[in-house]
Formats: C-alpha cells, sequence, structure tokens
C-alpha cells in the first residue's frame, strides 16, 4: 500500500499555507501528525492533488497560558498535551482524556489540530472540546476567526473550517480550580476508537449542589454530543446516586448511531448512560477532594 | 491549479539528509514515500516490519528523535533533518546481542518474530523512563504493537528481565524469586522456565 502522487509542499509559516489552501482549496489536505491521512492515503481513500505538511510550522508548536485561557497550538503533539505541566494544572480534563488516544506511537505524531480537524465522533479531543466550551481558532485569506467548539463540529467529520482555511490553535478557558473534572470511555482494547465516552466538568456550591455541570459524549451519534438535558436536569440537585443515574438517562434521546460491526444501537444507548453517569460521579469526587483539600 | 505559491513545491522528488541509527545518510527520495519503505528499499534496514501499513500493528515502530512512531504513517520527506533509530542500532557486531535482545532470546519473548524489532524498541525506550514497572504496566505500555503468537506473557517477562538488567538491580519488583542470572548462562534453561509458565 503506497499513497498515491500528490504535490508535497512544506510552507514554514501559516501565512504561506492559507496561501496554498487558497490556491488549491478542496483538492487539497492538510498533514499535521498523519495518524489519520496517513492511513487513508495507503489505502488510497484520499486523493489530494497537494499535500500541505504543517509540520515546520514553529508557531503552531506553542502552548501559553493568556490570562483565564489555555492556547495550545494546533501542532502540539498530544503526548505534550499529556506530558506538559501547564496543562495539566489549568486543564486537567484534557491529560487525562488524551491518554485514551490510540497508542503511545501514535500520540507522539498525532496532533491536537489534526485530531480536531479530523472531527471523528469517536474522537477523545473533540469531546474535551465541546465539554470544556473551548474555542478553536482559524487563519483564512482574511485573517483570524474564531468559531465555539460545539459550532464547529458539524456532522460526520465535518466542520465549519472553510477550504481555505488552516486551524491554528484552539483555546480552553481555564479550569476553576474547585471544579472536578471526569473522563470515561468504553472500547473493546486498549487503544481502540471508543464504542461511547463522556467527559464532565462540574462545580458544586457549598451545599454540595451542583451550580454548573458539563458534559461531551463521544461515539454515539454523527459529531461529540453536548450532553444539555443531562445537564439541566442536575442544575441544583444533590450529587447523590440517584439523581446522577436519573440525569444520564437524558442522553439516550442523543444516540443516532446505528447497529455497526462493534455494538448495536441498543447497547450503545446503554452505554451512552453509563458512560455520562461515571463521568459525572467521577468529577464530583474530584470536586469533594479539591473542596476538601483547600 | 500550480500558480506562484505552488510553484516552488512542483518536483516529486527530494533529497532527504537524516541520523538513522547514528549515521547521516543522503539521499533523493519519491516525496509520497513512506519512511518504512525509504529506510528497508533505501538502506536496506528490514527490521523494519511491515505488516498493516495503516498503523494498526506497529511492526514498523522506529524511535524517531526518541521517540517510537509508526513509520509506515510518516513520510521519508519528513525524515529531513531527524534522527531515527531501528533495532540495528543495538548492536554493532551482529553476533552480539544487546542486553534487551538476551533478555528476549532468554525469556522465550519471541516467536515468529516480526513484532520483536518493534518490541525490543519500545523496551529501550520504556526502560530509558528509569521507572519500574508492574506487569500490568508494561502490557499497557506495549499495547500498541501487536503479537500474534506468544500471548505476551513471555514478552512482558523480557521486558522485566532486561529493566532489571540495565538498571543494575537484582530484579523486577513483581518477581521475588528472579533467575536472570541463571537464566544468561544457560539459554536452554530460560526456554523450560518459560515453557513451564513459571512466570506469573
Amino acid at each position: 500500500m503506497k499513497p498515491p502522487p500528490f504535490t508535497y509542499c512544506d510552507p514554514e509559516s501559516v501565512d504561506e499555507a492559507v496561501a496554498l489552501k487558497s490556491e488549491y482549496g478542496n483538492d487539497s489536505l492538510v498533514l499535521a501528525g498523519g495518524q489519520s491521512l496517513l492511513p487513508m492515503l495507503n489505502m488510497r481513500l484520499a486523493r489530494p492533488e497537494a499535500l500541505i505538511d504543517i509540520n515546520k510550522i514553529g508557531d503552531l508548536q506553542k502552548i501559553e497560558r493568556r490570562a483565564d485561557i489555555l492556547e495550545v497550538g494546533a501542532g502540539v503533539r498530544q503526548y505534550e498535551l499529556e506530558d506538559h505541566p501547564l496543562v495539566g494544572e489549568l486543564v486537567p480534563l484534557l491529560p487525562e482524556a488524551t491518554g485514551y488516544i490510540g497508542h503511545i506511537e501514535n500520540r507522539h505524531r498525532g496532533t491536537v489540530g489534526g485530531s480536531l480537524a479530523h472531527a471523528d465522533s469517536a474522537a477523545e479531543l473533540p469531546c474535551t472540546a465541546v465539554a470544556l466550551d473551548a474555542t478553536v481558532v482559524v487563519h483564512g485569506p482574511s485573517g483570524t476567526r474564531t468559531i465555539a467548539a460545539q459550532d464547529f463540529f458539524q456532522g460526520w467529520m465535518t466542520t465549519a473550517l472553510e477550504p481555505e482555511e488552516v486551524l491554528v490553535a484552539i483555546r480552553y478557558p481555564v479550569t476553576p480550580w474547585t471544579a472536578g473534572h471526569g473522563f470515561v470511555e468504553v472500547s473493546r482494547r486498549v487503544g481502540d476508537l471508543a464504542l461511547a465516552g463522556a467527559a464532565a466538568v462540574v462545580n458544586l456550591d457549598e451545599d454540595g449542589r451542583f451550580t454548573s455541570v458539563s458534559v461531551g459524549v463521544l461515539g454515539i451519534s454523527v459529531a461529540t454530543v453536548r450532553a444539555s438535558a443531562v445537564e439541566s436536569a442536575l442544575i441544583g440537585e444533590a450529587p447523590t446516586e440517584e439523581n446522577i443515574a436519573r440525569a444520564a438517562k437524558e442522553i439516550v434521546p442523543s444516540v443516532t448511531s446505528g447497529d455497526d460491526l462493534h455494538a448495536t444501537r441498543a447497547y450503545r444507548r446503554h452505554l451512552a448512560s453509563v458512560v455520562v453517569s461515571r463521568a459525572i460521579t467521577a468529577a464530583v469526587a474530584r470536586a469533594h477532594e479539591r473542596s476538601n483539600g483547600k | 491549479m500550480t500558480t506562484s505559491t505552488a510553484a516552488k513545491y512542483g518536483t516529486a522528488r527530494r533529497t532527504v539528509t537524516m541520523h538513522v541509527n547514528g549515521w547521516g545518510v543522503t539521499r533523493e527520495v519519491s516525496t509520497r514515500t513512506t519512511l518504512a519503505d525509504f529506510l528497508r528499499d533505501e538502506l536496506d534496514l528490514v527490521s523494519v516490519h511491515l505488516g498493516c501499513e495503516h498503523g494498526e500493528c506497529g511492526c514498523c515502530n522506529v524511535l524517531f528523535d526518541g521517540h517510537s512512531v509508526r513509520s509506515c504513517l510518516m513520510l521519508a520527506v519528513q525524515g529531513d533533518g531527524h534522527a531515527v533509530e531501528t533495532v540495528e542500532s543495538l548492536s554493532v557486531d551482529p553476533t552480539e546481542l544487546h542486553p534487551i535482545q538476551e533478555s528476549f532470546a532468554e525469556e522465550q519473548g519471541l516467536q515468529c518474530g516480526f513484532c520483536t524489532p518493534a518490541m525490543v524498541l519500545r523496551t529501550k525506550e520504556i526502560i530509558e523512563t528509569g521507572h519500574e514497572m508492574t506487569d500490568a504496566e508494561v502490557r499497557h505500555e506495549i499495547s500498541g504493537i501487536l503479537c500474534r503468537c506468544t500471548g505476551y506473557q513471555n514478552i512482558v517477562n523480557a521486558v522485566q528481565s532486561a529493566g532489571a538488567k540495565l538498571r543494575g538491580d537484582g530484579g523486577p519488583p513483581a518477581r521475588a524469586d528472579s533467575r536472570v542470572g541463571e537464566a544468561a548462562a544457560d539459554r536452554g534453561e530460560a526456554t523450560a522456565d518459560g515453557a513451564a509458565g513459571g512466570r506469573s
């Protein structure tokens, strides 16, 4: 299996990458970590006229704090997200979820921006982006624009990126110190794409009731789902096992994946409420730890 | 379609220079050649085994700037200016084994051998972190490489044995009755140990 012929472009600046995207448009693909694109090229599922390799663009490799925002460049490797002390301190959901992406060999090459732009509905980074209310930063011929993560993921491997645009960074709001987070996914084998998974961030008031809940769910639909019905069912409630289990069932109508090789629809509907409930429970436990620890 | 900016990238072949197993090599390659094919076909490093060629099996893993990667999921042109290590780098003399390779032989950590170069390289990478690991942690760390023969247990034993040797301690934590020293003296005995399923 060999990739089909393409024009290989390795620009050293974002502007040059955008110029190439503007010239080739939909006939070009951006190569970041290549952990999804190279298999597609090797199997000739993708046949771009031009391949725009962004690995030489140093501006895309940064991890920076700006006030209450953690900005991660599109070219940052996934293993760096797992290991970087700033990420663990400011947005602790990220390293936890990133550890579930493929295997370490994939995370050594795979990038943050690549996973977001590929937009697999079972992928961890789109799910955490939605759960964390992150903002995607893209650069095009007329400059930079930002897109809320929830609007960025539009459907099956489909994003709000225009053909002449390049994803350059993602901005995560810094998670409050007292918040708790949880990430749970179920897959057949370690490193496989998840059958279903959930990311949760919760805040509790002084009486221990939910003041905020945000939950993203992967693997159950054409794109990551924000579990709004689950969230609103919990606001103001106490984080009891019964309350969480009852609210988690609100995810079931959002399960649109049909039967496939890996799971039946009925099983995914069951699994969706299980992972949601477990992720929220883990987040509550962390919130308790943090409020007791301070 | 090809205009101003794109024009400079018109060429289908590029000259690349990379450090492979400590040697500087310069070759002209087709831009669509994978790193795996480059290492095998241009440099004759046939320890890079091609199983699936789409990133599932892990048998083509190499160390790229010290990190294990799937060489079938990279292009040779992306290696320009970088360092690549394959299992051929472990022993200069082909008749002598590196301690990790010795451990794989002693512990019967291989059968058909197809995944072995990748497993040995991954072992090197794991050991270099300096942390002792439980068997479960080792299993997790090698989970990116498929072995269809061994059932993994003897590979885990080999990783633990190699770790103990290279750290210079008596034996891995999970095995108080370490027989690493004896096994090193007699490969046949180690094989008998493995066949008896003496490791838990």
